[in-house]
């Protein structure tokens, strides 16, 4: 395919990496100056840095800006270098090797359209030859140009040089990938960089400058599926902009378009663009690389994270998939870890369900294993809190890849290998135009996988003052700390709300009750492990309560605890001064005094509080939920 | 699309990042080339609108064409500009060369503006192809209390995601001309026709190639009075960009001091 002059006339971006000391800045220092790219000024300046420590002229001086880099001799963080060669320019990205620094190579190293792999030919193939010619791969940088620097220290020797390259080649072979070329340079020389060196006659492949030549620049997405992830919407003005980034295909006006998790089809009413030209025409259509904002025929409700589509060609709806990740963080990852998972514009918790094989550190070897120590490669299964919108990575890179970040920090970066999960947008969208009842699209056990446990009640009943809220609010913390969904219902504070219009009375009583038990069954339906604090004297109302909860498939159903203390004690702890009150006259129809309390028949637990502390109490229900409402 | 397309877009990308994690946000506007590009840019991703102020950290040592240019160009374009003040050389830190000390007041006076209206996010126009040390940069840049650049541990920045999240009492630098170099930033001037101060043009055989205070700023040797004849000097030219700034050659960590201090 021939490229147009506009893409001919773009800076190929070029990243060089490979391990610590093998002569990356040196050879972008050298390769600056044998281009004539360095300002004038520029070499002088490094001599006298040079100088003023006491060493020989050291070309890595040239990109290694900072102080500590020119102190200690390593590149810390990525340099943007811009230079020309007689057929484009270039801008090239000098990458650190050290170990310490691999997050600033991939950050480098992303942003290229090729690669420049350093290897000093006189120590061999090392960790970070490989793991960078690894990370490469998952990057999607697919041109790469192995460079065997210091051929002077063996003396040009072509036996050792085939040796180091036949090794690196098989390695490179063994992850799937393809050098352009692989060649002998001496950087301090200027050897094979831009001129041919005489000493190395035997080489018959080209000079890096000239791979460099022969490398094209990334090709745009335009001929792939149209993906628009949204990333705002605005209205400053009467328009209701969407906003956002073309990654791959063409949008026109006109064209019907669906969002996607969402699944909210409408029409591309127009493309708006800001010019100060007057008269200035908006333009009919959009393709990859482009930022827009469209507006749309409906007014429909989306937001930031959703994705534009066509509706032939939609992205993969799913909450669970497989992917390769490289892991950037300082700890070990491991099963179960929460994070944040951002890919387009969408952000949501995601959970590591799984690990597979991992490609571990230092020798590169593949092991299974649970833990991904820093800087390894691995198989992962992802589980989402809600649908993603994604593509396979091979079939659309854009919104196939995705970071992993815990507060602040990115921790890792991935690629989405579809394959083995379903895509649930058939099951996620609503066929009918006139049900009658809604079906969840999330069903029970689905929400009890999510969250490890059933949902369910746990009802508490007993007097006033045997214990029920201290130990429900406890209980509610000590759960939640174990990772479990839990929440409580307390009497007073529904009192407060749902059942603000009841009072105490026999009927209001049992509606109360009613309300609870309702309200109940919605949040173990939902996956909840309810706490339930009421006083609930009557068998019967316990037992509606209990028949609501039991008409959830999968949940754990209904567990009745007696919160036992008797009267006396109860009377005698009297936290809220409210038996004081019933005996005073000043309450009537209290449960206990001037109601009756039914104690439970077969309650499935039995907590008595005259002997067990609170704490005591909390451990005894918190092992029998445990127990009870394992997934 | 061209270069010059590609880089628009994804400065525009970079102003909806921001705009959508962050807030408050003001953009620094030096009333230089770069600055000017940059809310002409901030234009185009907001559809006309420009949804945050623009805050000239003003030493009160600027080219008087500079302030006329200011005070035109922000009334036509209805810039929401906060004019925020410097504070004096004398409170300066005395171990710097003399004219990085001069810089420094800048530092001191975004520093000040950031505290006043709690800006959460700066936009700043640096691009990398400046200066060796800010060719180091990440696009979102977090800083801290202090406004400090952790140049050890920046973090890591790739397909299009950054770090949004704004450091507990700090803020995050946003720096969406970080790729533009030069010349793509005097190419596009002349395609958009984007107006510039007039000292950039020569007259009697110097001009201004880059902005700075009239006490630590030098004119170049140079015949380019056009933009077509500045981008044909850029294209052959080997003097660097920043010669006539003073305050980068005085000693060899004198910028990097500065940037590592909340210089833009």
């Amino acid at each position: 395919m021939r490229i147009s002059e506009a893409e001919a006339a773009r800076p190929l971006r070029i990243v060089v990496v490979g391990h610590v000391d093998h002569g990356k800045s040196t050879l972008v220092g050298r390769l600056l100056h044998d281009v004539g790219a360095l300002p004038d000024g520029k070499m002088r300046q490094v001599e006298a840095n040079c100088k003023s420590r006491g060493m020989p002229f050291e070309w890595a001086f040239v990109t290694d800006a900072l102080q500590i880099e020119r102190d200690q001799g390593i590149t810390v963080d990525v340099s943007h270098i811009p230079f020309k060669s007689s057929k484009r320019p270039y801008v090239l990205i000098d990458a650190p090797g050290h170990r310490e620094f691999v997050k600033n190579m991939v950050t480098g190293a992303a942003a290229a359209d090729a690669a420049v792999l350093v290897i000093d030919v006189a120590e061999g193939v090392r960790e970070q030859s490989r793991r960078h010619g690894l990370l490469l791969h998952l990057l999607g940088i697919e041109q790469v140009a192995i460079v065997l620097n210091k051929m002077d220290l063996i003396a040009n020797d072509p036996a050792r040089f085939e040796a180091v390259r036949a090794e690196y080649e098989q390695y490179l072979a063994s992850i799937g990938v393809r050098p352009a070329a692989m060649i002998p340079v001496a950087a301090r020389e200027g050897a094979n960089i831009v001129t041919r060196a005489a000493a190395m006659s035997w080489y018959q492949g080209p000079t890096l400058l000239a791979a460099l030549d022969a490398f094209a620049p990334k090709a745009r997405a335009v001929e792939r599926a149209l993906r628009l992830p949204v990333q705002d919407i605005y209205k400053f003005d009467q328009r209701r902009i969407v906003a956002g980034k073309v990654e791959s295909g063409r949008i026109k006006v006109g064209d019907t378009i669906v969002f996607s998790p969402s699944n909210k089809t409408t029409r591309v009413r127009s493309i708006e663009q800001w010019s100060a030209v007057p008269g200035f025409v908006p333009p009919q259509s959009a393709e990859a690389g482009q930022s827009v904002g469209i507006t749309t025929e409906d007014e429909i409700v989306v937001e930031r994270g959703d994705v534009i589509s066509h509706a032939g060609d939609m992205p993969f709806e799913t909450d669970v998939f497989r992917a390769r990740l490289f892991w950037l963080g300082r700890e070990p990852l491991e099963a179960g870890r929460r994070m944040t998972l951002r890919i387009g514009t969408q952000a949501m918790p995601v959970v590591v369900q799984e690990i597979g094989r991992i490609v571990g550190s230092g020798d590169l070897s593949e092991r299974a294993g649970t833990r991904i120590e820093s800087f390894d490669v691995a198989e992962i299964v992802l589980r989402a809190s809600r649908i993603v919108a994604l593509d396979g990575y091979s079939a659309n890179a854009a919104t196939g890849r995705f970071v992993l970040s815990d507060g602040a920090d990115v921790l890792g970066g991935g690629v989405v290998e579809l394959g083995g999960y379903p895509d649930q947008r058939a099951a996620t969208t609503r066929k009918g135009e006139n049900l009658v009842r809604v079906e969840h699209r999330v069903s029970v056990t689905q929400r009890a996988q999510r969250n490890g446990h059933k949902g369910g009640v746990v009802w508490l009943t007993g007097l006033s003052g045997a214990g029920k809220s201290t130990i429900a609010v406890a209980l509610e913390q000590v759960l939640f700390s174990r990772g479990i969904q839990a929440y409580v219902l307390d009497g007073d504070n529904i009192r407060t709300g749902l059942n603000a219009n009841l009072g105490f009375g026999p009927d209001d009583r049992a509606e109360n009750i009613r309300r609870v038990g309702e309200a109940a069954a919605l949040f173990a339906e939902a996956g909840f492990v309810v706490v339930t604090a009421f006083i609930s004297p009557y068998r019967s109302d316990r037992a509606r309560a209990r028949a609501a909860a039991m008409r959830i498939d999968g949940a754990a159903g209904f567990h009745e605890v007696f919160v036992k203390a008797g009267l006396e004690t109860c009377e005698r702890r009297d936290p809220k001064g409210l038996y004081r009150k019933a005996r005073a006259g000043q309450i009537a129809e209290f449960t206990g005094i001037s109601a009756p309390y039914e104690a439970p028949d077969l309650p499935e637990l039995v907590v008595d509080t005259e002997t067990l502390s609170a704490d005591q109490s909390v451990e005894l229900l918190a092992d029998y939920i445990g127990r009870n409402f394992k997934f | 699309m061209d270069e010059l397309d590609r880089l628009e877009s994804e400065s525009i990308g970079i102003f909806r990042e921001a705009f959508a994690a962050i807030h408050p946000i003001g953009m620094l506007w030096s009333i230089g080339k770069d600055s000017n590009v940059m809310v002409w840019l901030a234009r185009k991703a907001f559809f006309g609108h420009l949804p945050f102020p623009v805050i000239h950290v003003d030493t009160g040592l600027e080219f008087p064409e500079v302030y006329e240019f200011r005070d035109r160009v922000a009334r036509e374009w209805s810039l929401n500009l906060i004019a925020a003040p410097c504070p004096p050389i004398e409170a300066m830190d005395q171990s710097l060369p003399p004219n990085a000390r001069s810089a420094s007041r800048k530092t001191a006076g975004l520093k000040q503006v950031v505290a006043d209206h709690g800006f959460r996010g700066i936009v700043a126009g640096i691009r990398r192809d400046e200066q060796s040390t800010r060719a180091k940069e990440r696009v979102f840049s977090p800083r801290g209390a202090e406004s400090k650049w952790d140049f050890r541990s920046q973090p890591p920045e790739f397909w299009g995601h950054f770090a949004t999240t704004v450091p507990e009492g700090g803020h995050v630098r946003i720096h969406p001309l970080l790729s533009w170099s030069e010349i793509d930033i005097w190419r596009y001037i002349q395609r958009e026709q984007i107006p510039v101060v007039p000292l950039y043009f020569s007259r009697n055989g110097m001009r201004f190639r880059s902005l700075g205070e009239s006490d630590i700023t030098v004119p170049v040797p140079s015949n380019a009075a056009t933009i077509a004849e500045i981008i044909a000097e850029l294209e052959t030219t080997r003097v660097p960009e920043r010669a006539g700034r003073t305050m980068d050659h005085e000693a060899e960590d004198s910028f990097e001091r500065l940037r590592v201090d909340g210089y833009m």
